[in-house]
């Protein structure tokens, strides 16, 4: 059948920790080395698998921070409070040290290069990790279409992708949104996404763009259903939540 | 035991027999879906079983509301490994809606507003093991957790328990709906850890 091709079984592979950056003082990329690692899409996640000297395991999915590169994949971990996981993984976690991933997974928040039609990403808080593999991604394909990012931040202290970002690409533009406290020199006060944000920093809804809006739940809520109150497509807005439902 | 990641120990283990493989507890309930939460009113929310000769019965809100309901308590398992446990629904037994077809169908593909498909064999929704759920923890179930109803299986990983469900169609021949066409798995039981094809 078509679709074994596709996919097939989903291995788990044995992966070591190559390199990491710290993007804030909570938050630490994971550079991989992953033999035998099949390629992905921006935008799709993996499952990482820890076990320990007991027998314990335990497993979480993680988006995929950069487009494929051979065997190399990384990750963006966000340290959460009491998570087991990403404690580990973004505090002791060492260089050379293993841990199991199996995937890609998911193709349908995913962001294909051959795709012309504009993007719009908007990100709540570390919900930027997959759509900076799709403006990684637009950069490695060395396409120009033209995309949009507005990301949603408490303070500029939690910025993911700082250096990065800051660096001005033709046809990237990035609006920032500060929920608790502005970067110094930045007029204005702190405020939430809202209509007026995505009615000027995003694209007309007539220009039939693709969005992928990911962050916690009732952020992801919340813009999803102002982008249809504009007039977008319900079917061309993609979303990823994740963390606690807010009631 | 596969591969030991040096250091790392892990939360102190709580052994509950009721969480399946590779799940843990979420005391919260929270949100997966694909895009937008569709706004379904419930003046024009219809519900039809379409059978695999083509007949087709609907029923309107008011008629939903009128069949007699069950107020299932259950374990639910997200493919996203967190589980609930002793969560409260209120709804109608699928056996309720379609004991009386006669049909001979093996499978079902679960139809939502908004476009969301799953598919899953017909012996999973009977027997009082699925509802068409409107209720959970005694309110009315809100836009984002699937109302004004949702599919209720909660055996299977919860992704076949279609948020916003408009309509069950009862085929002959199993094909995949849609996180099932990106990979997941067409049976989906938390048990045996079906997360995704081949598992």
């Amino acid at each position: 059948m078509a679709r074994t091709a596709v996919s097939g079984r989903l291995a788990w592979r044995v992966a070591r920790l190559a390199g990491f950056r710290d993007e804030t003082p909570t938050a630490r990329t994971l550079v991989f080395d992953l033999p035998g690692w099949p390629g992905h899409l921006a935008g799709q996640h993996v499952d990482v698998r820890l076990t320990a000297a007991d027998g314990y395991r335990a497993q979480r999915s993680y988006s995929l921070a950069a487009p494929a590169d051979g065997d190399r994949v990384e990750l963006t971990v966000q340290r959460v409070a009491d998570g087991e996981v990403s404690e580990h993984l973004a505090g002791r976690y060492a260089i050379g040290d293993p841990v199991e991933i199996r995937g890609p997974i998911g193709g349908w928040f995913a962001w294909r290069p051959a795709d012309p039609a504009p993007v719009l990403l908007v990100a709540g808080g570390s919900g930027i990790v997959p759509l900076m593999a799709m403006i990684r991604a637009r950069r490695a394909a060395g396409v120009r279409t033209p995309f949009k990012l507005i990301y949603s931040l408490r303070t500029p202290a939690e910025l993911y992708y700082a250096d990065e970002l800051r660096t001005p690409v033709a046809g990237v533009d990035v609006t920032y949104v500060y929920t608790r406290e502005l970067p110094d020199g930045r007029s204005g006060i702190p405020r939430r996404i809202d209509v007026a944000t995505l009615n000027t920093a995003g694209w007309p809804a007539e220009f039939g763009a693709s969005c992928f809006v990911c962050g916690p739940t009732g952020f992801v809520e919340t813009v999803a259903d102002i982008l249809v109150a504009l007039g977008h497509d319900p079917h061309r807005i993609r979303t990823e939540r994740f963390g606690p439902s807010r009631d | 035991m596969g591969v030991v990641t040096p250091g790392f120990h892990g939360r102190a283990r709580s052994g509950n027999p009721r969480l399946p493989p590779g799940q843990y507890l979420a005391e919260d309930f929270p949100v997966l879906s694909a895009g937008p939460t569709p706004r379904v009113r419930t003046e024009t929310w219809e519900f039809t079983v379409t059978t695999e000769t083509g007949d087709k019965h609907t029923w309107n809100w008011a008629e939903l509301m009128a069949l007699p309901s069950e107020k299932p308590t259950v374990d639910i398992h997200c493919v996203t490994q967190w589980s609930k446990l002793d969560t409260r629904w209120r709804g109608v037994s699928i056996d309720t809606l379609v004991g009386g077809l006669g049909t001979e169908a093996d499978y079902v593909m679960v139809h939502a507003y908004g476009g969301y498909t799953t598919n899953l064999p017909l012996a999973d929704l009977l027997d009082g093991q699925a509802w068409i759920a409107y209720e959970y923890g005694g309110k009315p179930l809100t836009p984002e957790h699937g109302g004004p109803a949702r599919l209720l299986v909660p055996h299977l990983y919860f992704w076949k328990s279609a948020k916003w469900v408009r309509g069950l169609e009862l085929k002959s021949r199993d094909e995949p709906g849609f996180w099932e066409n990106a990979g997941y798995h067409d049976y989906g039981d938390p048990w045996r850890e079906q997360r995704y094809q081949g598992d």
